[in-house]
C-alpha cells in the first residue's frame, strides 16, 4: 500500500505492505537508523520516535496508522549544526554510556518536556519508565534532561 | 517480529468501521491504539485476516458532560484522559488510573475503548470502571446497546462484543464521594500482578480486582460485609473470596489472594 509521512520535515511517498511496522519503514525504507529495535515488545523505549510531537513506541505502530501524519526521529532533531538543547545536555551531562537506548530515550525526554516543561526529578524518572538503560546510567540521564528544561539539579531532585 | 499478512482497512469514522465489520465478519479485528492487539499480532497469538483501523476516527475521541454522567468516547487516548480537565476535576480517580497505564508512549497511542473490548483482566482502566459503576455503548448493525461494565467481559480477552459490533463511549456516572486504587507491579510498566479500585458512593461502596480471575471482578464478600457494618480490616480479609487468581511466573495464586486482601485493606483505610 501506498503511505505519505513527513519524516523530519522531509515528505516521504512509500509503498510498503499493510503490516509494515513504522520502525521498519525509518531504518529499512528511509534508511534512517538512528532509531534501533531493542525488546520489539513495546517495553524498552529504544525505538521511541514522535508522531506529529508525541512519544510513541515505532515498533507497536503500523505504518499505515501514520499515513499522511509527522514523524520525527533523532536525525531530525538538530537545526543544521546546531544541536537540539536535549543533544546538547546528554552530551553535557554524559547522559549515555554505549548509547543504544540514547535515541529512544532522547526522544522520550523531549516529549516528556514538551508536556511538562519544568519537571522535578521524580517526574522525569516517571516521564522516562517506559526507557530502560541496560547500562543504569539513569542517574546522568535525569541530570540531562533536568539540564535541557533549565533546572537547577538541586531543585530537580526535591 | 512482524505480524502475519493481513488485509488493511481504515477507517476514519464509526459508520465506516460497521460497514468494513459487516462486510468482513468474523475475520475483521478493529485495531485502535494497538498497544495491546500490535504485541500479540507480533509473536503470532493474533493473526487476523483483516484490520479494521479505527484509529483515526476522530469522531470518536472526546470528553463531555451528559448530564450527571460524563461520556468519554471509545478512541479517547489514555494520556488525554489522563490530562483532560473535566476528568481531572470530576472524576480524578479515572484521570489517576489513566496515568497508571503502561508508560507515556503506551498512553500516548492507547484508547480507553481499546482497553475495555481487550477485556485484559489485569488492566488498569477496566478495573477503574468496574468499580466506577460505568456502562458501555456499543453500536451494531441494528442500533445502540447499552452493557453495564460488570456484564461486560465474559472470559480472558472475551467480551459480549458481537463481531459486527462496535464500542463507541464510556459512560461513567458522576458523584463519587470516595476513591482509590492500588496497584502491584514487579516494575514500573508491569501490568498489575494485583490491583484494586474502591468507589465509595453515599452508602455503597464498590470493591473491583484486577488480576484476580479471568475478568476483573468485583470483591463481592468485602463490598457485603461493609454493608453489614464491618470494618476494613476485616472486610478485606475476605476480598478474595470467590475468586480464581491465577499461578504464573510473576505470582503464584495464593500470593494474588495475599495481595487482594493487603490492597484492599490499604484502599479501604485511605478511603476511610
Amino acid at each position: 500500500m501506498k503511505l505519505s509521512l513527513t519524516v523530519n520535515g522531509t515528505p516521504h511517498d512509500v509503498d510498503v505492505e499493510p503490516r509494515t511496522l513504522l520502525v521498519h519503514v525509518l531504518r529499512d525504507t528511509l534508511d534512517l537508523t538512528a532509531t534501533n529495535i531493542g525488546c520489539d515488545t513495546t517495553s524498552c523505549g529504544a525505538c521511541t520516535v514522535l508522531v506529529d510531537g508525541e512519544s510513541v513506541k515505532s515498533c507497536t505502530v503500523l505504518a499505515a496508522s501514520v499515513d499522511g501524519q509527522s514523524v520525527t526521529t533523532m536525525e531530525g532533531l538538530a537545526d543544521g549544526d546546531r544541536w537540539h538543547a536535549m543533544q546538547q545536555a546528554f552530551r553535557e551531562k554524559h547522559g549515555l554510556q554505549c548509547g543504544f537506548c540514547t535515541p529512544g530515550m532522547v526522544m522520550a525526554a523531549v516529549s516528556l518536556l514538551q508536556d511538562n516543561p519544568k519537571p522535578t526529578g521524580d517526574e522525569v524518572r516517571r516521564g522516562l519508565e517506559g526507557n530502560l538503560c541496560r547500562c543504569t546510567g539513569y542517574h546522568n540521564i535525569v541530570a540531562a534532561v533536568l539540564a535541557a528544561a533549565g533546572v537547577a539539579a538541586s531543585e530537580g531532585a526535591k | 517480529m512482524i505480524p502475519a499478512p493481513f488485509d488493511y482497512v481504515r477507517a476514519d469514522d464509526g459508520a465506516a468501521a460497521l460497514a468494513a465489520l459487516a462486510e468482513h465478519g468474523d475475520e475483521a479485528k478493529l485495531l485502535a491504539g494497538g498497544q495491546s492487539l500490535l504485541p500479540l499480532m507480533k509473536l503470532r497469538l493474533a493473526m487476523p485476516a483483516v484490520i479494521v483501523d479505527v484509529s483515526r476516527a476522530g469522531e470518536l475521541r472526546y470528553v463531555r458532560r451528559d448530564g450527571d454522567v460524563l461520556a468519554i468516547g471509545a478512541l479517547t487516548r489514555h494520556g488525554d484522559v489522563a490530562a483532560d480537565q473535566t476528568v481531572r476535576s470530576e472524576l480524578p480517580m479515572l484521570a489517576h488510573v489513566a496515568d497508571l497505564v503502561g508508560d507515556p508512549q503506551v498512553r500516548h497511542r492507547g484508547t480507553i475503548g481499546g482497553s475495555v473490548a481487550h477485556a485484559d483482566p489485569s488492566a488498569d482502566l477496566p478495573t477503574a470502571l468496574v468499580a466506577l459503576g460505568a456502562s458501555y455503548v456499543v453500536r451494531g448493525p441494528g442500533g445502540e446497546r447499552v452493557v453495564a461494565a460488570d456484564d461486560f467481559a465474559t472470559g480472558f480477552l472475551e467480551t459480549v462484543l458481537a463481531p459486527d459490533e462496535l464500542l463507541t463511549e464510556i459512560r461513567v456516572p458522576l458523584g463519587v464521594d470516595g476513591w482509590g486504587y492500588e496497584k502491584f507491579t514487579r516494575r514500573a510498566i508491569d501490568w498489575a500482578t494485583v490491583a484494586v479500585g474502591v468507589v465509595r458512593r453515599g452508602g455503597e461502596t464498590r470493591v473491583a480486582l484486577a488480576n484476580m480471575g479471568p475478568t476483573v471482578l468485583r470483591a463481592t464478600a468485602t463490598e457485603q460485609a461493609l454493608a453489614g457494618g464491618a470494618g476494613a480490616t476485616d472486610a478485606a480479609g475476605r476480598a478474595d473470596e470467590g475468586t480464581e487468581p491465577g499461578n504464573d511466573v510473576t505470582a503464584s495464586s495464593d500470593y494474588r489472594r495475599h495481595l487482594a486482601r493487603v490492597l484492599t485493606s490499604r484502599v479501604l483505610e485511605g478511603v476511610g
